[in-house]
């Protein structure tokens, strides 16, 4: 193997898991440090300059980061890095005086998002502190797209939402409310230097050829639609005995959400097996303890009615088959169909782009699903001035994706705007510092802490079930968010080596509690990942490998389970090895004017 | 200020045939300073340890003082362990030796432990040929009272405070050849592809066996000018042969030109392997191995590797022709036989 290059800003980001895992990449080890510091204003700067809802993603991100985080390689699970995201937002103290203010000057350009979403909230903070005017439009009476119209109020409470959707709103937006945009080339003929589509998903999937959809339509509805007409209190109740067809988050918002109006008997039924379902683990969880049954291999078969009114639905029972390849069909177990009764059922069977206000002759070219080509570093479409971005790029996500896609298609408009290459983007902001203080003395706080993960305390069942708008989690108490963010192992916090400075002691090897660095003569990395003191499977992680040694062999040093627990460094006569913070910050358009780097 | 070694462990660490990973031989976090040659011989011992796969419960550690004398700390903390009195390891061991013949004794001194004030035990420890291993941590010093020349310390080797040694060295494996110990070897703590497999040859070893490990005192005694540090011994070691341990019924997989490899039967079956034997070396002829020990150090080199191996040596219980079983395992009839038997035995000396 070739020795590292530790200048590579990506080797030590990737050594970061959870912020590596991260869409917008967000610090992760640096604002669990400043909650466990009870710096909560500061750990919610962190977040917000990197993912701009932390309020929101500490109580709704899909969370990509906690599969990711070594603590679960280690120990059993990650660390709670999402609500640790809510303490900071729940604890922040003020904080609109760290944020940028609106340019003094402008700078002349105008810009214009179609869509009130995360994706084009994050295009509009980053470019109006640069002297961007920018117009928002969004057919709803307030932005914020499917954070508001969506995810449910006992999820994440209104004001939670307005206050970081008005963070941005406030830096002199100028907003086009309740205005549904239906030509793309009248917004083009208005002479925007350039122009964000990020309108996401709006279109739910329907069974319209299932024999009974039509009969008793008034009480069909697709799921996505539901939800928005909850939200903003255009529905207020539903039947007592509701099936909800889908096994993704939104039948998971649905199922819950008809337990809040009315729904006594609410039943999820879902093609796939349970293991298989597209909802998140704690998504379920919280469906089931809010009595909700969730059927699986059930295949809709009808739509059962009776003089136009819904009586309920048949269903196939199937099980799952594999093929040589792990592909999965769902084949008939033979039994008889089952029937399941139903006042209404929700349809949350999937979601999809449409995009029927873009003239097909401007120039934007689409994709035979009807997908406009996009390109996935710049987000420009084939009309040099049209940017797309969050789900109406590739296709429905989440909020941190559609975050991040905002950052970088600000970063292409900004060059596009100044005439430069888009190809050309500014490198990540990177920074290496020793945290070396003395003997046994780290200013970071090394040790590794045995406790389990914590879990997120709830209100009252009978509480909640009563009133949609009360939230469900209660989210840690200070005590506690200090205990989960102590089970931080600080991933950031790098071992440096100095392959001139070693003498061959072996004393890091020996100390290494995970086995983590070999000394050996060096070969292929397939090879050398076998013959390690532990082997080293895990390929989606780094060898760090040195330069040639005295005696000829090379320090190997496994990324993949070190618990930058510093004893290494701590053991090393000759500074060797050093403990040092490594802080990666994605290239965005706009920078704090107190960024930690 | 943390100084604690985490709990956790390499999800992927292998176990050996008792299902042990190298975790359950582990002992507390060393206290010595950072990068001390001691520290790596625990890391050996560990390893070799580990894969024998001795249950810990079977081993005794027996140490005297000096920094050396404390690493029994550091390593297999699930065995047995005697932290005597200065230079008195040996008298303990041999104690402990005569009550319980079942348990593998490791001792572990210093060169200050054994070559100065516990000499007169050590030699006698040889004479009797007790059934043990006994590691020297060499580091030509008193590392634990801070870094005085030792009786191992070379003719002409300079200190850290820039004095030089006026005094010839006691060389501890020769003395050992001389003596009559039946396995003698040395090694050097930057060299775990040898010392683990002379580890495990030495416990395997139903004998006295010594060896002798160069292990710099980072500290006191790894300083420019002195034999003992870390770049000397790098640039002057040379090996015997290079050393493999092979245990029962397992198969050897790397290939050696023929004539230069030779297997040494140890007496349970399993054996040790050399490959690149130096020439005119016969591991089993103690005069060829005291030629080599001299020629070496003519030549300014420190020979490593096993250099003495002697099969036919009778252990102590052996000579002594005591009981074959621990004496915390003999119960009331066999301790006191009865009248009848007394009756007998007089009847004898009649
Ligand atoms: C039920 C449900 C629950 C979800 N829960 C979560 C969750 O817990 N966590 C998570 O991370 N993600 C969740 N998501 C996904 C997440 O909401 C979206 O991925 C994210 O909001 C996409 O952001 P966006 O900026 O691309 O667009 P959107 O948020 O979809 O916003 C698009 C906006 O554009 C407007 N618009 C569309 N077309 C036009 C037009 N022609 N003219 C004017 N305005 C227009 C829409 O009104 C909408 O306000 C959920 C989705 C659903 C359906
Ligand atoms: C009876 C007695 N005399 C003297 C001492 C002081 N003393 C402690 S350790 C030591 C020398 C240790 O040297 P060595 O065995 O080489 O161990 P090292 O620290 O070098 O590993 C001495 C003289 C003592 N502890 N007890
Ligand atoms: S332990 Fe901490 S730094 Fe490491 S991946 Fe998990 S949250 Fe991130
Ligand atoms: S910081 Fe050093 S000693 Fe600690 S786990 Fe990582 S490599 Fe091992
Ligand atoms: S003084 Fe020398 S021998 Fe003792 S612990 Fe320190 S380095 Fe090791
Ligand atoms: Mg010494």
């Amino acid at each position: 193997m070739k020795a590292t290059d530790i200048k590579d800003p990506e080797y030590f980001h990737k050594v970061v898991d959870c912020q590596y895992a991260c869409p917008a990449h967000t610090p992760v080890p640096e604002y669990i440090r400043l909650i466990a510091a009870e710096q909560y204003t500061e750990a919610y700067m962190v977040n917000w300059e990197s993912n701009v809802f932390p309020g929101v993603l500490g109580r709704t991100c899909d969370r990509p980061c906690e599969p990711a985080c070594r603590r679960g390689r280690v120990e059993e699970e990650p660390v709670a890095i999402c609500r640790l995201k809510r303490v900071a937002a729940d604890h922040k103290g003020d904080v609109k005086h760290l944020m940028p203010k609106p340019a003094e000057t402008k700078n002349g350009k105008r810009i214009a998002l179609i869509g009130g979403g995360p994706a084009s909230l994050t295009v509009a903070r980053d470019l109006a502190p640069l002297g961007y005017e920018i117009h928002l439009y969004d057919e709803q009476d307030l932005a914020g797209g499917m954070m508001r119209s969506q995810i449910p109020s006992f999820r994440l409470p209104a004001e939670v939402l307005n206050e970081e959707v008005n963070f941005i709103l406030d830096m002199g937006i100028h907003t086009h409310l309740k205005t549904y945009v239906s030509s793309l080339k009248e917004v083009l003929e208005k002479d925007y230097d350039a122009i964000f589509v990020g309108t996401g998903a709006p279109r739910g999937r329907d069974l319209p050829d299932l024999p009974g959809r039509w009969e008793a339509a008034q009480s069909i509805h697709i799921g996505i639609e539901w939800l928005a007409s909850v939200a903003f209190e255009h529905t207020s109740k539903i039947g007592k005995k509701v099936i909800v067809l889908g096994g993704g988050n939104t039948a998971m918002d649905c199922c819950r959400t008809s337990r809040r109006l009315g729904g006594d008997e609410v039943k999820v039924v879902v093609r796939s097996p349970f293991s298989e379902m597209k909802a998140s683990p704690w998504e379920k969880e919280d469906a089931m303890h809010e009595d909700i049954p969730i059927l699986d291999c059930h295949v809709p078969k009808s739509f059962v009615t009776e003089n136009g009114v819904l009586k309920g639905m048949t269903f196939e029972k199937v099980h799952a088959v594999y093929d040589e390849k792990g592909r999965r069909s769902l084949v008939s177990t033979g039994e008889p169909d089952v029937f399941i009764e139903a006042d209404e059922v929700l349809m949350a069977i999937g979601q999809e782009n449409s995009f029927p206000w873009i003239e097909r002759d401007l120039g934007i070219e689409f994709d035979k699903w009807e997908m406009p080509m996009v390109d996935s570093v710049t987000f420009q479409s084939t009309h040099p001035k049209v940017f797309f971005g969050g789900d109406s790029a590739f296709g429905p996500k989440n909020v941190i994706t559609a975050v991040a896609h905002g950052h970088q298609a600000a970063v292409s408009i900004d060059l596009f705007c100044r005439g430069e290459s888009l190809q050309k983007r500014p490198d990540p902001m990177t920074n290496l510092v020793s945290q070396k203080m003395g003997i046994h003395e780290w200013s970071y706080d090394n040790a590794v802490v045995d406790d389990l993960r914590y879990v997120v305390p709830q209100a009252d069942k009978t509480m909640t079930l009563a009133n949609r708008k009360v939230e469900v989690e209660l989210g840690f108490n200070l005590s506690v968010g200090f205990k989960e963010a102590q089970r931080c192992l600080n991933c950031d916090v790098q071992t440096v080596f100095n392959t001139s400075r070693c003498i061959e002691c072996d004393a890091c090897m020996d100390i290494c509690p995970t086995s983590c660095i070999t000394f050996t003569t060096t070969g292929p990395e397939e090879e050398l990942r076998q013959r390690l003191i532990a082997p080293a499977p895990n390929t989606s992680q780094y060898l760090s490998v040195s330069d040639l040694l005295k005696t000829g062999r090379v320090m190997v040093k496994d990324e993949d389970v070190c618990l930058h627990c510093g004893l290494c460094a701590e053991r090393c006569p000759t500074a060797a090895w050093d403990m040092q913070q490594y802080l990666y910050s994605v290239t965005k358009a706009c920078k704090l004017p107190g960024a930690v780097i | 200020m943390t100084y604690t070694r985490p709990r956790f462990r390499n999800p992927h660490l292998p176990v050996n045939e008792i299902g042990y990973t190298q975790k359950d031989y582990e002992g507390a976090l060393s206290t010595l300073c950072a990068g001390c040659g001691h520290d790596s011989i625990s890391g050996a011992i560990v390893q070799a340890c580990y894969e024998l796969a001795i249950e810990p419960h079977r081993v005794a550690k027996m140490s005297g003082i000096g920094c050396s004398s404390k690493t029994p700390a550091y390593f297999l903390s699930n065995s047995h362990g005697f932290n005597s009195v200065h230079g008195r390891m040996p008298s303990v061991a041999t104690g402990a030796y005569l009550a319980n013949r079942d348990l593998v004794y490791f001792g572990v001194s210093g060169d200050g432990d054994t070559a100065s004030i516990g000499m007169g035990q050590f030699v006698h420890a040889i004479r009797r040929n007790l059934n043990m291993v006994y590691l020297v941590m060499n580091n030509g010093c008193y590392g634990l009272t801070k870094g005085q020349d030792s009786a191992t310390a070379d003719l002409g080797s300079k200190s850290k405070s820039g004095h030089t040694n006026p005094f010839q060295a006691i060389d501890l494996a020769g003395l050992a050849l001389e003596l009559g110990a039946s396995f003698v070897a040395r090694s050097f703590s930057g060299d775990k592809t040898q010392l683990v497999p002379l580890l495990k040859a030495a416990m395997a070893h139903p004998g006295f066996a010594f060896i002798d490990v160069i292990s710099p005192c980072v500290t006191f005694n790894n300083n420019p000018g002195s034999t003992k540090s870390y770049d000397y011994v790098r640039e002057h070691l040379e090996a015997t042969a290079t050393i493999d341990f092979v245990p029962i019924k397992s198969e050897i997989t790397t290939q050696y030109d023929a004539g230069s490899t030779k297997d040494l039967a140890l007496h349970d079956e399993s054996m040790i392997r050399l490959h690149k034997i130096a020439a005119d070396w016969d591991p089993q002829n103690r005069w060829s191995a005291m030629n080599a020990l001299h020629q070496a150090r003519t030549k300014g080199e420190i020979l490593t590797g096993l250099i003495f191996l002697d099969k036919g040596l009778q252990d102590l219980h052996t000579v002594l022709d005591t009981t074959d079983k621990p004496l915390n395992t003999l119960k009331q009839p066999e301790l006191c036989p009865g009248s009848k038997a007394l009756e007998e035995i007089n009847a004898g000396l009649r």
